[in-house]
């Protein structure tokens, strides 16, 4: 004899503490599992495609660094990466290997952020998050003394870098890549074979190969799932090809999978870094490149492996100093469209970790 | 590296399986007439030679006469890529088939040019604004709005 | 013969009989408050800067030297602040919740033994009458999820009813087992029947036991009533000011009221080598908190499917399976030195242990919809 229930309508409103940024989920729940999620976002939408069209392409950078602020270099990178596609562009070597450093630098960093508040979500009460905070701590400082910011960076520039690095950056830099591997350890040693982590994420909201490659899911949410596809080694953009580095995939796509991948790309990361600044060339970084660009007509769709997926830019040119259509192509916004797959069935608790191993951030999701 | 296959090519694929889809191919894209948009759409993603089953990105560009719709569509089995593009026309509910059924991912993307653009997208099982709230009047990333 | 019933035979000769029946029981109760308060202000600063420890990090030290009045100042901000009842509430369960919570907290004291004779009431039932009370907390925390109006409280509550009242058993199983080797329910008897501390001589009955009150005072990784990433606060949501400090502090004060409750009944209470006997209390009951501390800092918390498969297939279980074999050893064996005790029962605990944790998985939550 069955009890008769109700199921109820939870909203996990705009302010919430683990909604990571203003998104809003309607979950209809039948006691504790969870029957139906329907999210609702655009309570961050600032209209930054529309913003495009009106100003300049390098002023567009400024605005590219406010989609995923995790990780702004990346955005920046991808956006000069579509212009200079569109405007057949080359930059100088040391500007490449620069640009490389920084975009290492950054997945590692959203990486570590990503992990900490994973595990936060989980309950760990930020202790997590506070030990991944002191590697980071000192990447922002690398950042600082290269463009004097710490979150909204501005740095990379149509043809290359805005300016080159300090003398003092470089030493601190290899100290910090010499340092990281032990760190990494450490962190994996902590967390990856903790009892109640396994038991809240091992087989816990699955997301099928099939269904991750049907909703062009991208970055560590399909690799967790098993398919072996990274932008850096698929399709190489910059000096990707001269770097030598393994791609982590994982087999299940649960919870745990998502996670793993991450905690590996961070290690793979610091293998790239290494290389690079072994191989850093000296030189100029920055192309001659007109001040007002005017590309010719046409269009070019840029896009680089960002540490939380598949962030593409697609411009129009029509020849004039601004761009026709400027669209960005949301990485998490698209790993999104599953939430529902994967969580239904399940319990309120996964629902709010599944959300937090995707990984999103609301700024790239509304722009 | 992900050969960008071009347009001339896989258009005359195309016509040899559907007759009188495409519209016009360059060097780049295929342009295909949006009445046939869902079948060539099939046809790509059920080719084993073109096997396009990720869907990367959707867009719409709103060249004044008429709407754009792009689609860039990529085979991870092939690493190939390839830009499709069909046109609607009129400003006041321009519509296009919708791809959900066959690339899921086109779910939230369409949601999104039907909320900023105003393209209907035909079939689309749930097509409310997402950006923009309910209530909303007016469609934002057309050229003619302010 | 406890100290207040000395004082009280002392002022029987001076003063009428009702007096010297009150004051006594008015001076008892006031030292015991006056302990509690202080200790639960020391217990929160303590805890805030030991979990600054933990996570690479100063705690609070802006006020005071070491932050010393931090406590001091969160209990003024919280006192200032507007109280706000929800509109639709049910207003009386409302206000009765944050009393209900906190009361049996205090209650709990009357019971523990600081030191030879230093006990409030030395009832004959004095374990019984400890569990009996801190059930009631549940109920509190019921009424306020309910009478907030709130799915998340609610969600909460209906948690904190199933979480209660699965813990209970196996930690009353484990005072069973404590309970048999003494012979006696009082907590003075207790307390004087440990030359060999229970925790040795019972390590199994001390880990269920500990396990379980942690889960009964729902701290991490526990603390699913009030998981601040997913439900918001849980039962007190819609709580502020003054009634905020009630749960605050009831919280704080069952950390402290289970830690001296532990350190009576698995820790040998006062009893120590040099010190006086309060410092070795105290030195305990720190000791446990800072344990229960480190596991808030360390550990994620378990979704409640987990939880309650934790304490009814695992728990429950081994607590029944240490009564048997402390009431065999209490049958058979009661002349023995206390040496075999302990080796017989750590390897039936190494034994158990070892084979739950094969036999028994916390995963596979999945329903169909």
């Amino acid at each position: 004899m069955a009890i008769r229930t109700e199921p109820f309508v939870l909203n996990m409103g705009p302010q919430h503490p683990s909604t990571h940024g203003v998104f809003r989920m309607r979950v209809t729940l039948d006691g504790e599992v969870v029957v139906d999620v329907e999210p609702v976002v655009g309570y961050l939408h600032r209209g930054i495609e529309k913003l495009g069209e009106t100003r300049t392409y390098t002023q567009i950078i400024p605005l590219t660094d406010r989609l995923d602020y995790v990780a702004s270099m990346t955005n920046n990178f991808a956006y000069v990466l579509a212009v200079e596609k569109l405007a057949g562009i080359e930059i100088p070597e040391r500007a490449e290997y620069i640009r490389i450093i920084m975009a290492e630098t950054m997945r590692i960093s959203s990486h570590l952020m990503a992990i900490g508040f994973f595990l936060n979500d989980l309950g760990a009460m930020m202790t997590p998050v506070l030990y991944m905070w002191r590697e980071r701590e000192k990447l922002l400082d690398l950042y600082e003394m290269v463009c004097g910011q710490r979150l909204t960076y501005n740095y990379m520039r149509i043809g290359g870098v805005s300016q080159d690095v300090p003398e003092e950056f470089m030493p601190a830099l290899k100290k910090w890549v010499a340092e990281m591997p032990r760190f990494i350890d450490e962190y994996d040693q902590l967390l990856s074979q903790n009892e109640v982590l396994l038991a809240r994420t091992k087989g816990v909201c699955i997301l099928p190969r099939d269904t991750a490659i049907n909703i062009a899911a991208s970055g560590p949410v399909l690799r967790a799932s098993g398919v072996k596809w990274d932008l850096r080694k698929a399709d190489p953009y910059s000096i990707y090809d001269r770097f030598d580095f393994d791609i982590p995939v994982g087999t299940v796509g649960d919870n745990y999978d998502r996670y793993w991948v991450r905690m590996q790309e961070a290690r793979q990361s610091v293998r790239i870094l290494e290389q690079a600044i072994a191989q850093l060339p000296e030189g100029e970084v920055r192309a001659n490149v007109p001040h007002l660009l005017r590309p010719p007509v046409g269009e070019a769709y840029g896009h680089i492996e960002a540490p939380k997926g598949e962030l593409g830019f697609y411009l129009v040119s029509d020849r004039s100093i601004a761009p026709y259509r400027f669209h960005i192509r949301p990485p998490t916004l698209i790993n999104l469209t599953a939430l529902k797959d994967m969580v239904v069935g399940w319990k309120v608790a996964d629902l709010i970790i599944t959300f937090g191993s995707i990984d999103v951030c609301l700024g790239e999701i509304d722009r | 590296m992900t050969t960008a296959l071009k347009g001339e090519q896989v258009a005359r694929t195309i016509t040899k399986a559907l007759p009188d889809s495409v519209a016009a191919a360059d060097s780049m894209s295929v342009v295909v007439a949006s009445q046939s948009l869902y079948q060539v759409a099939e046809f790509l993603k059920n080719t084993p030679e073109l096997d396009f089953d990720y869907l990367a990105n959707l867009t719409a560009v709103d060249y004044m006469g008429y709407f754009e719709v792009v689609y860039h569509l990529v085979s991870l089995e092939h690493n190939h890529s390839l830009v499709l593009k069909t046109r609607c026309h009129g400003r006041d509910k321009p519509t296009v088939p919708s791809l959900v059924k066959i690339w899921r991912s086109a779910d939230l993307q369409e949601r999104e040019v039907y909320d900023l653009m105003g393209i209907v997208f035909d079939g689309h099982p749930n097509l409310k604004r997402l950006l923009l709230w309910e209530g909303f009047v007016g469609h934002p990333l057309r050229r003619d709005y302010l | 013969m406890t100290l207040l019933e000395q004082f009280q035979l002392w002022l029987g000769g001076v003063w009428p009989d009702w007096a010297a029946y009150i004051v006594p029981g008015i001076v008892g109760i006031l030292i015991v408050l006056a302990f509690v308060v202080i200790s639960v202000i020391i217990f929160i600063w303590y805890e805030r800067r030991l979990l600054g420890r933990f996570q690479v990090r100063l705690g609070p030290n802006r006020l005071g030297p070491e932050g010393i009045f931090q406590p001091i100042a969160t209990a003024v901000k919280i006192l200032l602040k507007e109280d706000i009842v929800p509109a639709k509430g049910d207003k009386i369960v409302h206000w009765l919740a944050p009393v209900i919570v906190f009361v049996p907290v205090l209650l709990i004291f009357a019971v523990v033994p600081f030191r030879e004779g230093a006990i409030l009431t030395d009832l004959n039932v004095g374990i019984v009458y400890v569990v009996a009370i801190s059930s009631i907390s549940t109920v509190g925390i019921y009424m306020a999820g309910w009478a907030s109006n709130n799915k998340y409280a609610l969600i909460a509550a209906l948690r904190t009813v199933a979480q209660m009242v699965s813990y209970e058993l196996p930690v009353v199983l484990a005072i069973l087992g404590v309970v048999l080797m003494t012979g006696s329910l009082s907590m003075t008897q207790i307390v004087a029947a440990q030359d060999v501390p229970f925790a040795v001589l019972q390590p199994l009955g001390f880990v269920i036991f500990f396990l379980g009150t942690v889960a009964e005072m729902n701290r991490s990784p526990f603390d699913l009533l009030e998981a601040d990433s997913e439900i918001v606060a849980g039962y007190h949501i819609e709580y502020s000011g003054m009634k905020f400090a009630m749960f605050f502090l009831g919280e704080y004060g069952h950390a402290l009221a289970y830690s001296c409750i532990i350190t009576t009944l698995f820790l040998s209470g006062w009893q120590g080598p040099l010190l006086p006997p309060i410092i070795w209390f105290l030195i305990k009951v720190i000791a446990v908190f800072s344990v229960i501390v480190w596991m808030r800092a360390t550990l994620p918390r378990l979704r409640v499917d987990q939880l309650m498969s934790f304490a009814w297939k695992g728990l429950l279980p081994m607590a029944i399976i240490n009564l048997f074999i402390i009431a065999a050893e209490v049958l058979w064996l009661p002349e023995i030195a206390p040496w075999i005790i302990v080796a017989i029962n750590f390897v039936f605990a190494i034994v158990l242990v070892l084979l739950w944790s094969r036999l028994f998985t916390l995963g596979g939550g999945r329903v169909e919809v």
